[in-house]
């Protein structure tokens, strides 16, 4: 068996799963957000539960429109608050503890190798970089998985994706995974699991990993995964009292596809609109000039980005008339961030530095684009409306791209 | 399930910021979201559908966020039933757990037209197409997805599950 068979057996209680067949499993964490919680609880009720399975593996996190955009945010919010005390829910924080969910639930140790984990998030996938079985789901589901703790899936067929060779200066994972998206496209991975490896995986840093299973849903992919090794271990290490359960694909697993990509001839990508698959190198983008930047969101807003955003913009400026808002993926990481120095190198170039939010990733608040305007960001998706306006336009990149493009006032890559 | 419907058709990874927007998403109520249904690929479509209508589109049918409001906004705004090529996966799941009837035919999500007149009938697993005159079949649901559909969607099925662990 592969990893993912093996994570979905473990959970079914099974001894051996296969592609296509329907298992019923044990849920390790069930999360929800601001915006789809809110009717997670409300089908919660109407199913007649009146107790979450398990408060310690429910986990609601008010991201998306916090600092509360306007009264119908802040309603939203209350009611995730409320019904998180009325559970005895511990996984709820307001601002000093919170974040990005995608960052801050790997952060405070509550998934570890060897969980099962859904989420009423797309980029609940984020997590199968630390070797668990996590998926995106609907707001009705993750009423269910709090109500019963257990989750329906079909086993995924597997595509294993080899990075061979050795990363270049200023490519990181944030362009490994653009790259694959370009190759595969983003229906490539639909219904199907998403296994990273190869040289360049195992010597990648969790920060990196992390932005690759971000992006897995971008390919259309049920999960993302890479296997834990020593640097999982090492990372997790001191964040959860529980014992991860180590899973490695057998000499023998079955694949329904390769794909290898050479990282010695890949250098930093560019998503164009309005897909996520619409890939270019930053040598063939051309000249686009940008009105905003924007440094952050559950792919690329931890400590890691930021260090690399800031050495690019060390000494220098950003370029007359853009709008450059980095925004840190948590509390506990902008207090990192301002400690070391790098807050103050953000603000010295000129950039904005926003408390942790989603905002500007889907159009919310504190960055939207008006008719017309175009943005470089560090997100994952650059669907038509995504950061606002139907006429404006997302360009997908790294931190690196991204704060080089905020310098030069167009697209450009750190080295220009 | 039988619905006979106009159809209003789209194209390949019609996502889900598109089906209803995130500035909207400060709500719940599924009229408030039918009413923006669309909007930003299609601005027209509130106005000029009817209750009954059926949507057709291409390929990865609901890609992108995990918002439910995408399938609420498109059942509250009076759709039959949505007919693609194939559905993103958390899209479908969705689909089935609130019980809007999808259809994976990519027969049939070629050959329809915006304008026809269609029926869909999930019991015999057939499409029709009034207009043109052809027929489709399609494979009928399996597994937990056809018990899904049977008991009306998930939080019935839930609720039978809860009590019977009482
Ligand atoms: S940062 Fe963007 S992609 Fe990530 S959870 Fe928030 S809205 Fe979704």
């Amino acid at each position: 068996m592969n990893i993912t068979e093996k994570l979905l057996a473990r959970a079914a209680g099974r001894d051996e799963v296969k592609p296509g067949e329907f298992v019923n499993c044990a849920l390790d964490l069930v999360l929800a957000n601001d915006i789809t919680a809110p009717i997670a609880i409300d089908e919660f009720y109407n199913m007649g539960a009146t107790a979450v399975f398990d408060p310690k593996k429910v986990a609601l996190v008010c991201d998306h429109s916090t600092p509360n955009r306007n009264i119908d945010a802040a309603a939203q919010t209350k009611k995730v608050r409320e019904f998180a005390r009325a559970m005895g829910i511990p996984n709820y924080w307001e601002a000093d503890q919170g974040g990005i969910e995608h960052i801050i639930l790997p952060d405070k140790g509550l998934v570890l190798p060897g969980d099962v984990v859904i989420g009423a998030d797309s980029h609940t996938c984020t997590y199968g970089a630390l070797g668990a079985f996590s998926t995106g789901v609907g707001s009705t589901d993750a009423g269910a998985g709090m109500a019963l703790g257990e989750c329906w899936f079909r086993v995924p067929e597997t595509i294993e994706v080899i990075y061979t060779g050795k990363l270049q200066p200023w490519v990181s994972g944030k362009d490994l995974i653009l790259k694959l998206i370009g190759e595969i496209g983003v229906a490539g991975a639909r219904y199907r699991a998403l296994e990273f490896k190869g040289e360049v995986i195992e010597s990648l840093e969790m920060a990196g990993r992390f932005t690759i299973c971000n992006m897995a849903i971008e390919a259309g992919a049920k999960n993302g995964v890479v296997a834990p090794d020593e640097i999982t271990l090492k990372w997790i290490e001191g964040r959860s009292q529980r014992e991860p359960v180590v899973f490695a694909s057998d000499a023998d697993a079955q694949y329904c596809r390769t794909v290898e990509i050479d990282c010695n001839v890949l250098e930093p990508q560019v998503a164009f609109p309005h897909l996520p698959e619409n890939t270019k190198g930053i040598s063939e983008v051309g000249d686009v000039p940008i009105d905003q930047v924007v440094i952050g969101a559950c792919t690329n807003g931890r400590l890691e980005d930021l260090r690399e955003a800031a050495k690019v913009l060390e000494g220098r400026h950003v370029a007359e008339g853009i709008r450059c808002i980095v925004i840190p993926g948590s509390h506990a990481i902008h207090l990192e961030a301002t400690r070391e120095g790098l807050v103050e190198r953000f603000l010295e170039a000129g950039c904005l530095v926003s408390t942790p939010t989603c905002g500007p990733c889907l159009g919310m608040h504190m960055g939207v684009l008006a008719e017309g305007e175009r943005a470089i960001a560090t997100t994952n998706r650059n669907f038509v409306g995504r950061m606002g306006h139907p006429q404006s336009e997302v360009y997908l990149a790294s931190p690196a791209v991204a704060a080089a493009s905020a310098i030069a006032g167009k697209i450009a890559g750190p080295e220009d | 399930m039988k619905a006979t419907g106009t159809a209003h058709k789209y194209g390949d990874h019609i996502d889900t910021d598109a089906i209803i927007a995130a500035r909207y998403l400060s709500t719940t109520d599924p009229i408030e979201l039918a009413a923006h249904c669309m909007q930003d690929i299609d601005a027209g479509f509130v106005e000029r559908m009817e209750p009954g209508d059926i949507m057709v589109a291409g390929e990865n049918f609901g890609c992108g966020s995990s918002r439910e409001h995408a399938p609420i906004a498109i059942k509250a705004a009076g759709v039959s039933a949505v007919i693609a090529a194939n559905f993103a996966r958390i899209f479908y799941r969705n689909a089935l757990n609130i019980g809007l009837p999808i259809i994976e035919s990519p027969e049939a999500a070629a050959a329809i037209n915006t304008g026809d007149e269609v029926t869909v009938d999930t019991e015999a697993g057939t499409i029709v197409d009034h207009t043109t005159g052809q027929e489709f079949r399609f494979q009928p649901l399996d597994g937990i997805a056809a018990e899904l559909v049977e008991a009306g969607g998930l939080v019935p099925m839930v609720k039978e599950k809860l009590a019977a662990r009482k």
